[in-house]
């Protein structure tokens, strides 16, 4: 018999890496991934869902970490910001927000980062609104958004540079949701 | 900000979670995408003593588009059911408020259904189905019951669902023949509950008059208020409808209170002219359909 205090064994694959955790079921994810798993990039804002903040990839969509419980989503992936770069290499994304002043004091960076990655493999080559409507669900209190609005579609141009042929018509699009 | 304990139940299959559910009974909550529930968790607002997870349950996660609707199960999330062209095209009316929903990220977590359990009168997910006159499949232990959009929706964050019960899908039927829909909504910033919102549902007659007109409107009432305008449109072409006369009907019927973010009276005024241009909307589709019969 479960009571409040029992905790879960869960395995998630945190950035391409296996990670167990043990946690009691009213542990956010995070909470999971700062404080059991020592991932502190991921922010926590307002813990409501409404900053965006803490915006981590879950097999590959965006999702709130701070209204997802880590138990639900236990065997699932999970990419947070430490994951976005590789080999020491930037992300197209990250280099955007670099070159652009997409940052200032970098509390919102990380969730604007997982969202602006997966919106720009679903959407290549993105419009001016579509850009708006992708980090509308983001909030940021000081660089404010004209940069950041930017650096997307500087993102987009280093990611069409990195992989030419990458059109709208081509990318992965649809098919290469999970949903 | 943390959600208070509870005792979690991951069951795997729609009986094992009714099982759950009647052993928990009035203290039991469902959690499906939690992007209503978890918020009032953190914010201590509710405290379930138990919650039965149904994001392990695969049979949940459906979405079937027929001739006569769309079937959507009760893990079906908002991005999936808006993305889906075979939904789109049966009942067009899904995609046009799915976009209107939050934001894109809580909408790849957030489900149909879970919003119309919710039943925030501020949602638009619970509008459409009440517009549309469609239902919500409820089962318990032992049974199974369909519930009418017009007994589901019972008061602001109340709905028909029964301690032990589940609700398994929802169904939104498809238009007539000669048809348009359409979703507008105002809010404070994009993806904000709206402060007034509108569904429209128009049908033409075969001289392309306006044979009957509803809508359905968000944040003005205890739950969707839904409104036949056919008389007020006294079955004439879209460009001859005396508009004045049809938004005043909406507005005689509706209710709204005041608070922070705008006034009863802001919000009756808006409604009037979200009811005009959601039904102009919803005529002009109609007439699209009609012009590809």
């Amino acid at each position: 018999m479960s009571d409040g205090t029992t905790r879960y064994a869960i395995t998630l694959v945190v950035n391409g890496v296996v990670r167990e955790a043990a946690v009691p079921a009213r542990r956010l994810l995070s909470d999971c991934l700062r404080h059991d798993l020592g991932l502190t990039g991921t922010h926590v804002g307002c813990e409501h869902g409404v900053c965006g903040a803490c915006t981590v990839l879950l097999d590959g969509e965006p999702v709130r970490s701070c209204l997802t419980f880590a138990v639900t989503v236990d065997g699932h992936e999970i990419t947070t910001v430490e994951g976005l770069a590789k080999d020491g290499e930037l992300s197209p994304v990250q280099r955007a927000f670099t070159e652009c002043h997409g940052l200032q004091c970098g509390f919102c960076t990380p969730g604007f980062l997982c969202t602006a990655t997966a919106f720009l493999r679903d959407n290549p080559v993105p419009t001016d609104e579509e850009v708006l409507v992708a980090v509308s669900g983001n909030l940021c209190r000081c660089t404010g958004y004209q940069n950041i609005v930017k650096a997307v579609h500087r993102a987009a141009e280093i990611q069409a540079e990195i992989q030419p042929g990458l059109t709208a018509e081509t990318g992965p699009g649809e098919s290469g949701r999970t949903a | 900000m943390k959600p208070p304990p509870f005792e979690y139940h991951a069951p795997v299959s729609v009986s094992e979670a009714l099982e759950a559910l009647a052993a928990t009974g009035p203290h039991g909550k469902v959690l499906a995408g939690g992007q209503s529930l978890i918020p009032l968790l953190n914010m201590r607002l509710v405290a379930p003593s138990h919650l039965v997870d149904i994001n392990r349950i695969g049979e949940l996660d459906t979405l079937t588009a027929g001739a006569d609707g769309v079937r959507v199960g009760a893990l079906a999330r908002h991005a999936t059911v808006e993305r889906s062209t075979e939904a789109a095209a049966v009942q067009p009316l899904l995609r046009q408020a799915l976009r209107l929903v939050a934001h894109p990220v809580i909408r790849n977590r957030g489900t149909v259904v879970g919003s119309l359990v919710h039943a925030d009168p501020s949602a638009e997910m619970p509008a459409v189905l009440a517009l549309l006159g469609g239902s919500v499949r409820l089962a318990c232990l032992g049974g199974e019951r369909e519930v009418a959009a017009a007994d589901f929706f019972t008061g602001p964050m109340e709905s028909a669902v029964e301690p032990g019960e589940l609700a398994v899908s929802a169904f939104f039927p498809a238009p007539p023949p000669r048809s348009g829909t359409a979703f507008r909504e105002v809010s404070r910033r994009h993806g904000d509950y709206a402060v007034a919102g509108m569904a429209a549902l128009v049908t033409l007659d075969e001289d392309l008059r306006i044979a009957s007109a509803r809508v359905a409107c968000v944040s003005v009432g205890p739950g969707p208020v839904v409104v036949d305008v056919s008389d007020a449109c006294a079955r004439r072409p879209a460009a001859s409808v005396p508009w004045d006369a049809v938004a005043a009907a909406v507005r005689d019927r509706i209710d709204p209170e005041g608070d922070i973010h705008a006034t009863a009276g802001y919000r009756r005024h808006l409604t009037g002219v979200l009811a005009e241009r959601a039904l102009k909307d919803a005529a002009r589709n109609a007439g699209t359909e009609a012009a590809h019969e």
